[in-house]
C-alpha cells in the first residue's frame, strides 16, 4: 500500500513537473505584453469590448483584442486614448474605418455596398427553397398513384375472377 | 442533355468564382484614404537639428511618400528600385521612417530626444550603405502618423497629387514593373492636370 502511494506520488510529480516548467517559460515569453487591467479597469473593459469587434490587420483572422502584433498594440493604445478623450464607441470605430476601411470591422455596417454580404446568403436560401419546391412537386407528379379507368378496372376484375 | 448542362454550368461558375478568390492577395486591403486629402503631420526630418517636414511643404507638386525602416526586410528588396527611380528625378520621394526603434529594443523606453538621435543615426548609416532615394525622410518614432495613413505593413508607398490628395497606395515592395505600368503613368497624368 505504501509503495502504491509512493508510486502514485512519483507519477503525479513526473506528469506535472514539465507543465510547471512550460508555464514558467510561457510567462517569460509574454514578457513584453502590455499589462492589461492597468490603472483603470473600467477603461480596459471598454477597450476589450471595442477591440473584440475590430480586426487586427496584420494577422487578419484575429481580433484587435487578442492579437499580439505590434500594430495591434499601437492601435489598442490609440483606442485607449480615444476612450480617455471621451469618444463614443461609434466615434472610435469611425476613426479606424476612416484609416483602414470597412475591413477593420468584424461586423460591417449594413449599407448598399455590403447588401450582398448581409443578404446574399438569405437570397441563396430563398432560391434554393424555390428550386426544392419545384423539384418536389415534379417528383410527386411522377410518383402519383395511377388512377384506373373504369374499363381497366373491369378488365382487372375479369382477370382476377378468371 | 439539360440534366448535364445545368450542373456543369453551375460547377464551372463555382470554379471561376473560387479561382478568382484564390488569386487575390488577402493582404491587399483597399485603402479608404484614396481620393482623400493626405493626413496632416509635422515631424522631425532625418537630418540632425530641428528641421521639420509637413505635407503642405510639397503642395503644388506630385510626390511620393514611402514608408520604410532599417529593420524592414522587404524594404531592402525594394530599396534599389527606389534608388534607381529617384535618379530619374521624376517626382520627389519623401521617406517616412516608421517606428525605427522597435518595442523589443532596449532604447524603446528612452526619452524622445535620445530615441530620435539613435533613430537618425541608424537610418543615416543604412541609407549611406544602400543609397538614398529620398529628398527627405521624416521620423515617425511612435507610429502615430503611420496610423493616420492606415499603415499596416512596411513598406508602403503613396502617390499624392498637387492638391495634396492621396491618389494611390501600394502595400509591399515596389517593383520596376509596378513603377512602369502603374505609378509612372499615374504621375504623368497627375502632372498634366
Amino acid at each position: 500500500m505504501k509503495r502504491l502511494i509512493l508510486n502514485t506520488a512519483l507519477v503525479v510529480v513526473a506528469v506535472c513537473a514539465p507543465q510547471f516548467a512550460l508555464a514558467q517559460s510561457a510567462d517569460l515569453r509574454v514578457g513584453r505584453e502590455a499589462p492589461l487591467m492597468a490603472e483603470d479597469p473600467k477603461l480596459e473593459a471598454r477597450l476589450v469590448d471595442i477591440s473584440q469587434e475590430l480586426r487586427c490587420l496584420v494577422c487578419q483572422n484575429e481580433s484587435l483584442a487578442s492579437s499580439h502584433a505590434e500594430l495591434a498594440d499601437d492601435l489598442r493604445q490609440e483606442v485607449r486614448e480615444l476612450i480617455r478623450s471621451g469618444k463614443s464607441d461609434q466615434d472610435i470605430k469611425d476613426f479606424l474605418v476612416a484609416r483602414y476601411g470597412d475591413f477593420v470591422l468584424y461586423r460591417p455596417e449594413v449599407k448598399p455596398l455590403t447588401w450582398v454580404l448581409w443578404f446574399g446568403p438569405f437570397l441563396l436560401l430563398v432560391i434554393a427553397a424555390i428550386f426544392l419546391g419545384m423539384y418536389l412537386r415534379q417528383r410527386r407528379a411522377l410518383a402519383a398513384p395511377a388512377v384506373l379507368s373504369d374499363e381497366a378496372r373491369e378488365r382487372a376484375k375479369q382477370l382476377l375472377k378468371g | 442533355m439539360k440534366k448535364v448542362l445545368i450542373p456543369l454550368v453551375l460547377f464551372i461558375g463555382l470554379v471561376v468564382f473560387l479561382a478568382v478568390g484564390l488569386k487575390r492577395d488577402p493582404r491587399e486591403i483597399p485603402s479608404p484614404l484614396i481620393g482623400k486629402p493626405a493626413p496632416h503631420f509635422t515631424l522631425f526630418t532625418l537630418e540632425p537639428g530641428d528641421a521639420k517636414f509637413s505635407p503642405i511643404d510639397l503642395q503644388g507638386q506630385v510626390w511620393m511618400l514611402n514608408v520604410w525602416a532599417t529593420w524592414c526586410v522587404a524594404c531592402r528588396e525594394e530599396h534599389p528600385v527606389l534608388v534607381a527611380f529617384s535618379e530619374k528625378n521624376q517626382v520627389p520621394i519623401v521617406g517616412l521612417s516608421y517606428k525605427e526603434i522597435q518595442p523589443q529594443d532596449p532604447a524603446y523606453k528612452a526619452p524622445f530626444d535620445e530615441k530620435l538621435k539613435l533613430a537618425r543615426e541608424r537610418s543615416q548609416v543604412w541609407l549611406k550603405r544602400h543609397g538614398n532615394p529620398y529628398v527627405t525622410s521624416v521620423m515617425d518614432l511612435d507610429g502615430r502618423v503611420g496610423i493616420n495613413y492606415g499603415v499596416y505593413g512596411v513598406p508602403e508607398t503613396y502617390v499624392i497629387d498637387k492638391t495634396g490628395v492621396i491618389r494611390y497606395k501600394f502595400v509591399g515592395a515596389v517593383t520596376p514593373a509596378l513603377l512602369a505600368e502603374k505609378i509612372l503613368p499615374l504621375i504623368s497624368e497627375l502632372n498634366k492636370s
